[in-house]
């Protein structure tokens, strides 16, 4: 008998995509990040990388040995999140941070709750905020500069900036700006121009800043992100939600004297700046942690920019980009409930 | 055999914090030190046994309707008890637990032991009951504590246990430290029940 007069429940057609194309596929389109962060930071940042690599995949490899389930380390999904734990590191730190943190991300993160699919959070981040809450200062402080000695993006500083600015990476100069016992508000006025200069964010683009490994050049970000667009393993809504609410919302309330007081390019700035590219195409768009409905998954991005502006405006951290995406993964059993589409026929009541 | 039985059932097999996931707001609040843990588990112990004695011994006197808030006049009278001696001997450890010394009256080990087994056994059963949950309470408390204050702290009872060269890991010390520890302690449990 022929195959076409199969019975066979739907779906009746069916692409050859499985989960090892797709995760090797997103550490290809990580590999352009991967070589930048090489470019500013030295080969550190490689070793960095390797290093979280190795151990997400051995601990993986172990606790699926431990439970006697199929070893699944080829499927590529452990060296993911062993490239996006190392992203999210510091490049000064020292070897066991991005060992820690993937020995967490996989055990903690990932296969305490069955592996993958399971996870509730997406593991990479919940390693970061697991790091950040245990060795704050190795994940914070002592930022290095880029082989090109740029730390905050700004060229032609005043001389008589303070120490705080002159060590800070692009987001820490921003909060510095916005608290007046830090910087007086003239200063703040002079450094809000440099930040939202056409050069600083040039220099963000191309990634010649401070900050953790990954993070660092939009441009090679944006190249890998265009890839997997293209692949249509992700999505646009996330990201375009994402980063149109960061936007707005740093035009409305990012300027440091009140409402509308920013530039038009400081909401670019702040895209351009931390970990928002990185995050809202690479880490949102997590498909075990995001929304499965179309309408959800614009609502999650938004949930993520209002959060992330948020935590860079008002909190306590310079950037918020993980945790606000942490955040947004608890939501979405909720969001996925409400946004249900209605089925074919269905008559409003 | 049984009352040894009654004795022991606190420990493992009925552990009140891994098995029976009874006060946990105190155990995930107060074991950031081994210091802490101890201080903590003895005085819901001394709580623990003195109100399953008064409860067992006037379990005839309670009408019914009204024995919860009869439970918790005993219960809270022990516990003024603990807090002012407590205040009085050691004052470090009952500044460190703070809040939390008042907060046993409403600990929920104290009122379901009076609750399921005071109010239904003898005084001799409900002293070792109160004992042996007592004990099983801060044997827990100790684990956690221990566990919590060497990845934390690099410390044990406040001596350095680890190399100077241990970078500390501070979330062990703090609140998310608390759960995930002690989720994976009741995790091994499980599994270990499961075997």
């Amino acid at each position: 008998m022929s195959n076409v007069y199969a019975v066979s429940a739907a779906p009746h057609l069916k692409q050859k995509i499985s989960v090892s194309s797709v995760m090797w596929q997103v550490v290809g389109a990580m590999v352009p990040a991967l070589i930048a962060g090489i470019v500013f930071f030295g080969i550190q940042a490689l070793l960095l990388t390797l290093y979280g690599v190795f151990a997400a995949v051995i601990t993986e490899m172990l606790i699926q040995r431990w439970r006697g389930i199929p070893i699944s380390v080829k499927d590529g999904s452990a060296v993911v999140t062993g490239i996006l734990v190392s992203f999210n590191i510091n490049s000064a730190a020292p070897w066991w941070i991005p060992v820690v943190g993937a020995v967490f991300a996989i055990a903690i993160g990932k296969q305490i709750f069955g592996g993958l699919g399971h996870n509730p959070f997406n593991p990479a981040l919940l390693a970061r905020a697991f790091l950040m809450a245990s060795w704050p200062t190795l994940m914070t402080a002592g930022w290095l500069p880029t082989k090109f000695n740029s730390i905050n993006g700004l060229a032609n500083l005043p001389d008589n900036v303070p120490a705080i600015v002159t060590s800070a990476t692009p987001l820490g100069v921003a909060k510095a700006l916005r608290s007046a016992t830090q910087i007086d508000p003239e200063m703040a006025n002079v450094i809000m121009n440099k930040l939202a200069n056409m050069d600083t964010i040039l220099n963000l683009f191309w990634g010649n800043v401070g900050g953790v490994i990954g993070e660092v050049s939009a441009a090679a970000l944006l190249i890998g992100a265009a890839y997997l667009a293209y692949k249509r393993i992700i999505e646009w809504r996330i990201p375009v939600s994402y980063i149109a609410t960061v936007f707005i919302l740093v035009f409305i309330f990012g300027g440091v004297n009140g409402l509308f007081s920013a530039s038009l390019l400081l909401p670019i700035f702040h895209i351009f700046a931390g970990g928002l590219i990185l995050g809202a195409f690479f880490m949102a768009t997590d498909m075990v942690t995001s929304p499965v409905t179309k309408r959800g998954r614009i609502i999650f991005g938004i949930g993520c920019g209002v959060l992330t502006i948020v935590i860079r405006l008002v909190g306590g951290y310079p950037e918020g980009v993980s945790y606000s995406i942490l955040l947004m993964n608890i939501a979405v059993p909720l969001i996925d409930r409400y946004t249900v589409p209605k089925p074919f026929g269905e008559v409003k009541k | 055999m049984s009352r040894m039985n009654e004795f022991t059932k606190g420990f493992i097999k009925e552990n009140p914090v891994f098995i029976m996931a009874l006060g946990l707001c105190p155990t995930l609040a107060v074991t950031s030190s081994v210091m802490n843990a101890i201080g903590m588990g003895l005085a819901a112990t001394f709580v623990l046994v003195f109100s399953n004695i008064f409860i067992s011994l006037i379990k005839g006197f309670i009408p019914d309707k009204i024995r919860i808030p009869a439970f918790i006049v005993v219960i809270a009278s022990f516990v003024t008890i603990v807090d002012m001696v407590m205040h009085a001997y050691s004052p470090e450890i009952h500044k460190s637990l703070g809040i939390f010394i008042p907060l046993i009256v409403v600990n929920c080990i104290i009122l379901g032991r009076a609750e399921a087994f005071a109010s239904k056994n003898n005084v001799m059963n409900s002293i070792l009951d109160g004992f042996g949950m007592g004990l099983g309470f801060t044997l827990a408390l100790v684990v956690i504590g221990g566990i919590r204050e060497v990845l934390g702290a690099g410390q044990f009872l406040g001596f350095n246990v680890l190399p100077s060269s241990y970078q500390p890991m501070l979330v062990a010390i703090l609140a998310p430290g608390a759960f995930i520890v002690m989720g994976l302690l009741m995790g091994m449990m499980n599994l270990k029940k499961k075997k």
